[in-house]
């Protein structure tokens, strides 16, 4: 028998979903005047199931009686009436999740519901709607559109009619091959695309040649398992393979790009500090790893989940921070993960549904939809996450980033592994289902509005408890040596994970071992599924007995499915059956080389031409409210940015709590006072102009950032995230190419090293448009640069409030004529002029001099500039700090091309910072900056509620804290 | 000074025990930290311990609705042994999730033949609230808030609304003074808290969820079982205040003060 229990707000309750509801049916235009009323459901399906149970279970498991109420129905019965609330006579729509799809709620009731004796056979969730003041065609588009996401959900209008809750159907057994051998070259891509291998030409015709010469045809997880270990996201061919580049210098070959450029550049810094080297583990396991203390390490790793986010914003974001946490989970023999950070490209929230091109979903929903997502995962794993940022393009529309990252703390003798032959194969976590199928390939191909059709499959939800439970016994199982390695179910699931883990020993897995969330799965299936909160071990068989009790005991299921055997060989079985035989190194090493050419030309530079005005306070509250800039309180506010209680500067600072920080410092160990600083640097629009200058300007953006705040700038590593469009182009390549070529110069002038880094390229987007023709829509490069720097004693950091009026106000740094790409160049709609530089030698010495004078005691207040140059900075400072400033800008140190005005005030040149110091400190923070930068005092921090900033004597800006502080907040509630 | 034996107890998915663990240590307990499935399967643990916390994280997920699966555990498993273990002169403190769990247990609001008669539900806001709030006290007999008058901590949670099912359920607990801790004002706009008030007096975002009668938290009659919403363990440390850069330096943060009550209490 099913039984649905419908859960409603009770009487004198508020309904905040139907809220929601009706107010994006009217934003979105699909409906002005809808009223709504929403309830939880739950299907609850059993034999023995009576009204009498289904009231026990509802009341004593399900339903809050204080604040909610129940109806419960039969279905497939005549009995009962679906309640429609406060509405009734409106049309009802339940939203129900696809077969296959995770369900986490349904199984954690499933289980509760033991404990008040009732024992259903099979549960799950739904979500209904009533809704009334809207014709029947409106009603089906906020179903589809607002309601419900094709790729994992369906959506039944009227009431519900069910027979029973779908689950798997039993599998029958059956060997296929793919035959290969014979197919042309058409055939070949044919084959390729359709099976949503996504290989090109050269590696398709080398698995025909392997194939032909061990004389058989392979089977179809053979060729799976070929095609996730050589896809782009698993093997970044592109930028690790052979590139012809070509600019203005003429000709550069590379036989492997990133090791070439990024990789090289940690090299030589490695070198460069010898003994004092500082860097444990790069570019080799899921993270990079640094020293931090005595007794640990820390890993930080940023990873993107772009293609998923754009098809189901929730799932894919909650996905993305469960995989980044899981690469921290498994990387060495395990670290702990301490904090995460995130960031985002999205469309503007207000673009108009009508130039939405098909089969993208609105801005403003995958805004939500992403925030929730990261919100849900981070907070319910006790991660908190403490760093991030938005960044808003109207080419972000097909395709929006998401960036997760996530750092750990690991023992230092815990931070290697080594799987040993023998060592059994063990799955930990999660069981297997049909979710995430072909991830990995997919990620490595370009969207079309047809993406949500054919790649639905590739979509997951996430269960953080079920993550949060591996963690906790995968730790203790680390602290007593249980294991010899361990390492994530990323994409490409058990493919990926065995085939890394075993690469140079070789493996036997049985396919049929593997737990399955339900039955039905074929072989190929459960070996490239990516389902998530799975993680592998390799224990020696004398520790099995130990890691299933320990498992057991926290109700984690452990189960062997299969060993490293010293073969050099990937065996596959199912039942005994042997459905696949590879070679690890044709798996691993037979991938022909992608090669690629590249090409970079300078666009052509145009002058900006600057109006002139005798007052620029509206150009700096247009930039406060821009969407960039403007405050994003309301999402951070949503994660938990200080469980496990190491926050030392939050997010937001300042007398309201709510002045936006440089970085985040933490204290990873409860009373060290040994901090960790994170801070990231990015800025698509300078990339418009020049490549390499973007990438200069986000190292600098990142390292200043973490500067600010009191990181020590010899100790600061960096991770490079490249999001780019369809580098088969080769001027797009070029872009790309030209910014690691600026990675690596930055980096080694720095001496911050990248330690870990990761691309994700095809961000394209193509669809038919109205007017019947194809359009491609390319994200801008987006170079995304993380830091994590360390700081001796978190009690020396400093926060970006203005502290006490009298202090002196200073700026570090030369300020120059480059609005190209500004903020200012924004807001007014100005196009052309010079992108900020950066002079690496400059910058340097620069943070190092600032980092003395803040290490010294001698700053109160340090916030560095970047959008919106300086008169962003200062404002943000002083309505942070709730005390007004007076400032010079004739004082301003600043080269001769930048007298005027707008250059002073807006200009993005990198490496500067604003500095609040006491008078009677003065005389020790200029000494720190002698011979080294420009530092200049400008201003002073004063008791009243004003921004002033005079040029000439003159007021050029001036403004009230409280204003200033609206037009940032203004964007808030998007 | 007797240290007194604390018990953290963990469920799948508490994700504060850590910090908790910590703010005890620092107050002067001996802690230790136990998977509810070791307590079911010997309850015979308890007997070992003098406090008994229950930390915040999000407990079997908070599916279907925060504390629900493992207040239930409690109630259909440990019930009689946490009322025998209140009985003894102990002490039971719920953080965040562990309010939340306590709340559906019987030992801070009893239910009666009418069903529960309080919970904790979703935030007005409709979302997860990370922030830090102003907090008074009316201590009575609550053995946890002895001699604190006000508090700054930070909440994090999604569900923490106080709602009683009527006007005459909150009377009653209000009269017996079950209501030691309440959000407060912001310095600078001090409003009077009505000792009977109903309604949220403070506004959003000073109490961060809404709360009937701004209640942060309440304790039972013996004074021995709290349970709050805020996070007393985040704010051990005056570095870990959002303003240590600009304020005045405090000896240590507030919240340590009620892990150390709990410590004295045994002394």
């Amino acid at each position: 028998m099913l039984w649905e229990i419908d859960i409603h707000p009770a009487e004198g309750q508020l309904d905040r979903v139907a809220e929601r509801v009706a107010t994006a049916a009217r934003e979105f235009g699909l409906a002005n005047d809808l009223r709504v009323a929403s309830a939880r459901g739950y299907l609850v399906e059993g034999d023995a199931l009576d009204r009498a149970k289904i009231e026990k279970l509802a009341a004593e498991l399900l339903v809050d009686s204080v604040v909610e109420r129940a109806n419960i129905r039969q279905l497939s019965a005549t009995e009962g009436q679906a309640d429609g609330g406060a509405l009734n006579g409106a049309k009802c729509v339940t939203v129900l999740l696809k077969p296959g799809v995770m369900d986490p709620v349904a199984q954690s009731a499933l289980a509760a519901a033991a404990d008040v004796g009732v024992q259903p056979t099979a549960m799950a969730t739904a979500r209904k709607y009533w809704l009334s003041g809207a014709s029947e065609a409106e009603i089906l588009s906020v179903g589809s559109k607002l309601l419900a996401n094709d790729a994992i959900e369906q959506v039944f209008i009227g009431a519900l009619e069910l027979e029973r809750l779908e689950l798997g159907r039993p599998y029958r057994f059956e060997s296929r091959n793919t035959p290969i051998r014979q197919l042309d070259d058409a055939a070949l891509m044919r084959l390729s695309r359709e099976s949503q291998l996504y290989l090109q030409l050269a590696e398709m015709q080398t698995i025909q040649k392997h194939f032909r010469e061990l004389d058989r045809e392979p089977t179809d997880v053979e060729l799976e398992t070929i095609a996730q270990t050589w896809s782009e996201h698993c093997s970044h061919k592109t930028l690790a393979g052979r590139i012809s580049y070509t600019d203005e210098n003429g000709e550069r070959r590379f036989e492997n790009m990133l090791k070439e450029t990024i990789f090289a550049a940690t090299t030589a810094i490695r070198e460069r500090l010898g003994a004092d080297d500082w860097c444990v583990s790069v570019f080799e396991d899921n993270a990079g790893i640094v020293r931090f203390d005595d007794e640990f390490n820390v890993a930080f790793k940023v990873e993107t989940h772009n293609h998923p986010s754009a098809l189901e914003p929730y799932g894919g974001a909650n996905t993305g921070v469960g995989g980044v946490i899981r690469d921290i989970m498994g990387t060495g023999m395990g670290a702990k993960p301490i904090c995460s950070t995130d960031v985002f490209c999205f469309a503007r929230p207000d673009t108009p549904a009508s130039e939405l091109p098909p089969g993208t979903l609105h801005p403003r929903r995958v805004m939500h939809g992403v925030v929730e997502g990261v919100r849900d995962y981070g907070n319910r794993m006790g991660i908190p996450t403490v760093n991030g940022a938005v960044y808003f393009d109207q080419r972000y529309l097909g395709n929006p980033l998401v960036y997760c990252g996530n750092v750990g703390l690991i023992p230092r003798d815990k931070s290697f592994k080594q799987a040993e032959p023998g060592d059994l194969i063990v799955a930990v976590g999660g069981r297997t289902g049909r979710d995430g199928i072909h991830g990995a390939t997919f990620s490595s191909a370009e969207l079309t509005s047809q993406s949500e059709h054919i790649s639905g499959g590739a979509v997951q939800i996430g269960n953080a408890i079920e993550e949060k439970k591996v963690l906790d016994v995968l730790l203790v199982a680390r602290d007593r040596g249980l294991f010899n390695a361990v390492t994530d179910c990323g994409a490409g699931g058990f493919s990926s994970a065995v085939g890394e883990m075993g690469e140079k020993i070789g493996a036997e897995v049985h396919l049929d071992r593997a737990p399955l969330k339900y039955e039905g799965l074929s072989y190929t299936e459960i070996w490239i599924s990516e389902a998530q909160e799975r993680m592998v071990l390799a224990v020696p068989e004398k520790n099995w007995r130990a890691i299933d009790d320990l498992c057991r005991s926290e109700g984690v299921e452990a189960t062997v499915i299969g060993r490293f055997v010293p073969s050099g060989r990937l065996h596959l079985y199912y039942r005994d059956n042997c459905v696949a035989d590879l070679e690890m190194r044709f798996l691993h090493k037979g991938r022909p080389p992608v090669v690629r050419k590249a090409t970079y030309s300078a666009s052509q530079s145009r002058p900006l031409s600057l109006p002139s005005k005798e007052n620029y306070t509206d150009d700096l509250l247009r930039i406060l409210a821009s969407p960039n800039v403007a405050s994003k309180e309301w999402i951070v506010r949503q994660y938990d940015h200080e469980v496990q209680g190491g926050s030392v500067v939050k997010p937001f600072v300042g007398v309201a709590n709510d002045g936006p920080s440089d970085a985040a410092v933490l204290r990873p160990v409860l009373g060290s006072r040994r901090g960790i600083v994170i801070g990231c640097g990015m800025n698509p629009r300078y990339g418009d102009f020049d490549p390499y200058h973007m990438a200069a300007s986000a190292i600098d953006e990142a390292l200043r950032n973490c500067v600010a705040v009191g990181a020590d700038p010899a100790r600061v590593a960096i991770l490079d995230n490249f999001c780019w469009g369809d580098c088969e182009r080769p001027e797009t390549l070029g872009g790309l190419v030209r910014a690691a070529l600026a990675c690596h110069d930055v980096s080694i002038a720095l001496g911050a090293p990248f330690i870990s880094g990761k691309d994700s390229l095809n961000n394209e987007f193509s669809y038919q448009g109205n007017d019947g023709a194809r359009h491609t829509i390319a994200i801008p490069p987006s170079l995304l640069i993380s830091a994590i720097g360390q700081v001796e004693d978190v009690a020396r950091c400093v926060t970006m409030d203005l502290k006490k009026s009298g202090n002196l106000i200073y700026i570090v740094g030369e300020s120059r004529n480059e609005l190209g790409g500004s903020h200012f160049a924004l807001v007014n709609d100005l196009s052309g002029g010079d992108v900020p530089t950066v002079d690496p030698e400059t910058a340097r010495r620069t943070f190092a001099a600032l980092h003395r004078a803040i290490a010294s005691g001698l700053v109160r207040a340090c916030h560095d500039l970047s959008e919106g140059g300086l008169a962003a900075a200062v404002a943000e400072m002083a309505f942070a700090g709730g005390l007004g400033a007076q400032i010079a800008a004739d004082r301003v140190p600043r080269t001769s091309d930048a007298d005027h005005a707008a250059a002073i005030l807006f200009s993005e040149s990198n490496t500067r910072f604003v500095c609040e110091v006491e008078a009677a400190s003065a005389a020790a923070f200029e000494k720190c900056f002698q011979d080294q930068t420009e530092c200049r005092q400008i201003g002073a921090v004063q008791s009243s509620s004003t921004l002033e900033i005079q040029l000439e004597a003159r007021p050029i800006i001036s403004a009230s804290l409280n204003e200033l502080k609206q037009s940032w907040k203004a964007f808030m509630h998007a | 000074m007797v240290r007194p034996r604390i018990l953290i107890l963990r469920a799948p998915g508490t994700n504060c025990d850590a910090e908790t663990a910590h703010a005890f240590d620092l107050a002067g307990g001996l802690t230790d930290k136990l998977h509810v499935n070791r307590v079911l399967e010997n309850v015979g643990l308890l007997s070992e311990f003098q406090v008994l916390c229950i930390p915040g994280g999000f407990s079997y997920g908070d599916d279907i609705a925060a504390g629900r699966i493992f207040g239930g555990q409690i109630r259909h498993h440990l019930a009689e042994t946490l009322t025998a273990f209140r009985e003894a002169g102990k002490l039971i403190i719920g953080i965040c999730n562990g309010f939340q769990v306590l709340l559906k247990t019987n030992l801070l609001a009893a239910g009666d033949a009418a069903g529960p008669t309080a919970t904790l539900a979703a935030n007005d806001s409709g979302h997860f609230e990370a922030r830090w709030v102003r907090l008074s006290t009316q201590p009575g007999n609550c053995a946890f808030l002895n001699g604190i008058q006000e508090l700054e901590l930070p909440v994090a949670h999604g569900e923490g609304r106080f709602v009683t099912r009527d006007d005459d359920v909150f009377d009653r607990m209000n009269g017996s003074g079950k209501f030691v801790l309440r959000y407060a004002a912001p310095a600078q706009t001090a409003i009077k808290i009505s000792q009977f008030a109903i309604a949220p007096t403070v506004p959003y975002p000073a109490n961060p969820n809404g709360a009937l009668g701004d209640v942060a938290g309440m304790c039972d009659e013996s004074g021995r079982v709290f349970g709050l919403m805020p996070h007393p363990e985040r704010f051990v440390d005056w570095m870990q205040h959002p303003r240590w850069t600009r304020e005045p330096a405090r000896p240590a943060g507030d919240g340590l003060r009620i892990f150390q009550n709990a410590v004295r209490y045994f002394n």
